[in-house]
């Protein structure tokens, strides 16, 4: 090498700038990372060790008007897992499937948990029994990336009784969180299923809080961070109209055996005391999943219970729908209630080339409006719907509201079946298949392409009992709402409502109906049908909508029993919740009674 | 001459390289404070058992006067070829280099990594032959033993695979011979066929360079044959830089893809730079707090006492952390430049520039790959990394230092002291 000394000194001169060059490089750039893109880094460090995990609210509770708890939250524990990628949550789950029994289902679902929501922890067991959480407490090590939460679960004291209203809770559906109104919800959590549930989910949700684990780089908790909590905050609790004490009453009248529904309410405001549909379920079973046996044994059952009969089932109103007839025939000034037809019933009537039964083979002789009422006569009914004519049976049965919901507050409801306008018939049987002759026979008696919900027949009496006007049914409590749907005179309303006491009085079809101290009116109905009652066979569907008590009514009941046969069993279960809604006792005479 | 027994020592040097090693154990303690406790945990106690080593071995080196050595260091050469051939075939991968074959095994007991030894022993030779020459190399001629010096151990290590060492050995190369004086346009010239290398794999900018390089070889006025021979290096390093791409192993290419765009595979290759900007990043101007720092307590950061100990620092003790630690390293790389200048002959001066050389390439690849300005290359930071060998070699390095500078004119008891 050269060894000059100057040369060496130069040498020394350019590595020194050389390495005091390297060092400030490094250190601008320290400088650069460390103090002006601090911000950045700081936020994703945190990123990395803290995780989420959301504090579900506990649900709004659900009271009846005096109070009393339909639906409440209990302690119950989920169980979670904080995965990092879908491979190390399947081996957590192996793992966790040879401590606890874990299904196939679960273990699927819980992989589609963590595809759907990744960054929350993936939810293994919304509802862990409490085995299931003393082991994992006790394996605790071995699964450091589980976390084990008390969070509130639903839960309904008196589950199968208020289940036709209440409906219950369940996880999220993938379908469901492709929704917008669930935009703001995540896989994993608790929404209502059915029934006040699902009406009022937005009500009842309440705001889902959350916590912080400190989470290491294989996602294991290390430690939890109480600072940062969010609490949860419960949602106000749902006041309903609903008279618990009315609903348990009902549901115990129905039994195990009889078939059917009834919607109880307050014919001035609309609000329902009482909503049931028989046979029903307990709804705390589907909390937290539902077993394959308990709904396999609910689809089976051949009574239906998963169909709701108070608001998805839609029956013929049979007789019940007479009132109906009259009232048109009342607002179009074809009769009087004194009126008679032309025709006294023979138990026939002759109509085109056949001849229309009365229920009454016997036959009624010759009968007021107010008297045909009472007896159910069809061959009176037969001939005012022939005055009628059909045209005005179709818009005047639209205008009192049969070709529509009752818009009670529930989701299940169905719209009734009823011809909306006359070219209605010529869709259904084609132009040349049906006569309007005929038609209005068969609609006059609340037959034919009509059918009604139990739900919307309660509606229709309210207004029979009240002015004429119909109260829209509601559980939860808010302000009435009335719609004036007939135009009658008061006094015309009286002589029907004088009718319906004759149904329940000696000589009318329900009479054993009828209640000590109380007046009580109302009609029967049984309606003819092909299969539907699940039963396979033709069968008579039983009706009674009533009210009570008639000078200033409050409350209406509607009762359809599936293939309940005679309508004054249904006057029976009615007169039943009457009375005790109440406070009096049913007479129970043993009278003669028609079978209609 | 000196009194028997005793050598006057540079304390700066000594010092700065002691505060060093103590910054270095004091990171790989709190490396191992995790909280889902690692072995990690214990490895500082044998680091100051490998410092404790250290300090002998230099104590001892700096006894051997420097003729020995200069003696010695054609025998030390071929041994270290000889043990790096023997690693070649029997060598064990160790750690997060499980693949490389860089640790000598004899008997189921890890000795070391010989490839820290011959850092030293190529610097003795290179310093041997081109202290040789009373004038620099000036023509390719002149420059094929100490490009030999450096090839075969180069070819040796490149083949465990360990390519971070390979590029120290380049750098000690190229210091030395600027150190002997050798030519600005010698030096640029032998350069060129790395710079193809690197810039093979992309046609237009290899073709740019390549015509940067007929004008530099036309305004320089290489003998003819030696421009030739310089156009030809780069027109075969520049075919077949695909070629040896192509002959990578699949994560040494994932290493440099990611260098150049972290974020492609956040996941995974990507992963260990990012979690170390992340640490360092969040630590600010006075960090976390020592043993506090949470990208290393929860595991995010990978190797944290080996090749990314110095996000530790960056993450616990902040700018502020990295601030003294950078400026120790300076002070150390100034003092070995002045111990070079004031050595007593060129071989000893030699000597000290290229320890400084390897030391500086070290710190330079290692910091700069905490910040991703440098590719993942897994070599460790002297002082600081966990690791027998490399403690103990550049303690030796430390105790060669020591030496040249009481033999050189800034020693008491030097020759060139009055």
């Amino acid at each position: 090498m050269s060894w000059l000394p100057n040369d060496v000194a130069r040498r020394a001169r350019i590595a020194g700038k050389i390495a005091a060059a390297a060092m400030l490089f490094l250190m601008v750039a320290f400088f650069r990372t460390q103090i002006m893109r601090y911000q950045r880094w700081v936020l994703q460090s945190e990123g990395n060790r803290l995780r989420e995990v959301p504090i579900p609210a506990p649900r709004g509770t659900i009271l009846d008007r005096n109070g009393k708890v339909i639906a409440e939250n209990v302690v119950g524990y989920t169980v979670s897992v904080l995965a990092q990628s879908e491979d190390s949550l399947r081996g957590t789950l192996r793992r966790l499937a040879a401590k606890v029994p874990l299904s196939s289902l679960q273990f699927d679902r819980s992989m589609q948990r963590f595809r759907q929501a990744p960054l929350r922890p993936t939810l293994i067991f919304s509802d862990a029994s409490f085995s299931v959480v003393s082991v994992l407490e006790e394996h605790r090590v071995d699964f450091p990336s589980v976390i084990i939460l008390a969070g509130p679960r639903r839960h309904y004291p008196n589950g199968p009784a208020v289940q036709p209203f209440v409906g219950y809770t369940g996880e999220i559906s993938e379908e469901e969180l492709s929704q917008s109104q669930f935009a703001s919800y995540r896989a994993g959590q608790i929404i209502g299923k059915g029934g006040l549930e699902k009406q009022y989910e937005a009500v009842l949700h309440g705001r889902e809080g959350s916590r912080f684990v400190e989470v290491d780089a294989h996602g294991r908790v290390v430690r939890e961070e109480g600072a940062q909590a969010r609490l949860p905050a419960q949602a106000e609790s749902l006041q309903t109209n609903i008279d618990l004490d009315l609903q348990l009453f009902v549901a115990k009248l129905f039994g195990d055996s009889l078939v059917g529904g009834a919607v109880v309410m307050d014919p001035t405001t609309g609000a329902v005391l009482s909503l049931y549909s028989a046979p029903s379920y307990d709804p705390n079973e589907f909390i937290g999943g539902v077993s394959f046996a308990y709904y396999d044994s609910l689809r089976n059952n051949p009574n239906r219970p998963l169909y709701n009969k108070a608001l998805q089932g839609i029956y013929p109103p049979g007789s019940t729908w007479k009132l109906a007839t009259a009232i048109l025939g009342l607002q179009e000034d074809v009769i009087t209630t004194e009126s008679r037809m032309p025709q006294q019933c023979t138990g026939y009537y002759y109509f085109g080339d056949r001849a229309w039964r009365c229920w009454e083979k016997a036959g009624h002789g010759s009968l007021t409006l107010t008297g045909a009422i009472a007896k159910s006569c069809d061959v009176y009914f037969y001939q005012l719907g022939l005055k009628l004519g059909l045209s005005r049976l179709v818009a005047g049965g639209a205008q009192l509201g049969f070709s529509r919901k009752s818009d009670i507050d529930l989701p299940e409801e169905k719209r009734s079946v009823y011809p909306d306008r006359m070219q209605y018939f010529n869709d259904k049987y084609g132009e040349r298949g049906w006569t309007s002759g005929s038609a209005a026979l068969n609609m006059s008696i609340g037959q034919g392409d009509n059918a009604q919900t139990i739900v919307n027949m309660a509606r229709f009496y309210s207004a029979l009992a009240t002015d004429g006007a119909a109260a829209k049914p509601e559980i939860v409590q808010r302000r009435p709402e009335r719609t004036r749907i007939m135009n009658l005179r008061p006094e015309q309303l009286a002589d029907l409502r004088t009718a319906m006491i004759g149904v329940v009085s000696t000589g009318g079809t329900a009479a054993s109906a009828a209640l000590k101290g109380v007046t009580l009116a109302g009609k029967t109905g049984s309606a003819q049908t092909s299969s539907t009652g699940g039963k396979g066979k033709e069968c008579d569907h039983a009706w009674f909508v009533g009210f009570a008590p008639v000078e200033a009514p409050k409350i209406v009941v509607s009762v359809m029993l599936e293939c309940g046969g005679h309508g004054y069993l249904a006057a029976r279960i009615a007169s039943a919740i009457i009375g005790k809604y109440l406070g009096v006792t049913p007479i129970s005479l043993i009278q003669t009674e028609g079978n209609d | 001459m000196r009194h028997r027994g005793a050598v006057s020592i540079d304390w700066p040097l000594v010092v700065s390289a002691l505060l060093l090693s103590m910054y270095g154990i004091a990171i790989v303690y709190s490396a191992g404070q995790t909280d889902i406790a690692t072995y990690v945990e214990r490895v500082w106690r044998l680091q100051v058992l490998w410092l404790a080593l250290g300090l002998a071995g230099a104590w001892a080196i700096s006894r051997l006067s420097l003729r020995m050595l200069e003696w010695i260091a054609i025998p030390l050469y071929a041994a270290t070829i000889l043990v790096l051939l023997y690693l070649l075939f029997f060598g064990r991968g160790a750690g997060t280099a499980e693949s490389s074959k860089s640790w000598l095994m004899v008997g189921g007991v890890k000795l070391g990594q010989p490839s820290e030894l011959a850092k030293i022993t190529v610097v003795l030779l290179l310093g041997k032959f081109l202290a040789a020459s009373k004038t620099p190399p000036k023509s390719l001629l002149d420059l094929w033993r100490p490009a030999l010096v450096v090839g075969v151990p180069w070819l040796l290590i490149i083949g465990q695979p360990d390519l971070g060492t390979g590029i120290v050995f380049i750098g000690i190369l190229f210091a030395m011979l600027f150190w002997s004086g050798i030519s600005w346009k010698l030096l640029v010239l032998l350069a060129s066929p790395i710079v193809s290398l690197i810039l093979g794999g992309v046609t237009q900018l290899w073709g740019s360079w390549f015509l940067l390089l007929l004008a530099l070889v036309i305004w320089y006025k290489p003998y003819a044959w030696e421009g030739a021979a310089f156009v030809a290096a780069n027109v075969v390093t520049g075919v077949i830089a695909p070629l040896l791409w192509e002959r990578l192993r699949p994560y040494q290419q994932a290493r440099l893809r990611t260098f150049l765009d972290p974020s492609i595979d956040p996941r995974r290759s990507g992963y260990h730079v990012i979690q170390s900007q992340v640490a360092i990043g969040s630590g600010g101007w006075f960090g976390k707090g020592y043993t506090e720092g949470t990208q290393k307590r929860l595991a995010f950061l990978p190797a944290q006492h080996t090749d990314f100990v110095f996000s530790v620092v960056g993450e616990e003790l902040g700018f502020l952390g990295v601030t003294v630690a950078l400026a120790l390293f300076w002070y150390l790389f100034l003092r070995i430049i002045r111990v070079a200048e004031r050595a007593n002959d060129s071989f000893s001066s030699l000597v000290a520039f290229g320890l400084l050389a390897s030391w500086f390439v070290h710190v330079l690849v290692n910091v700069g790959m905490t910040l991703n300005l440098m590719p993942i290359t897994g070599i460790p930071l002297p002082f600081f990394s966990y690791g027998g060998s490399f403690m103990l070699s550049s303690w030796v390095a430390i105790g060669l230092l020591v030496r040249i500078a009481y033999e050189g004119r800034g020693g008491r008891h030097g020759p060139g002291s009055t």
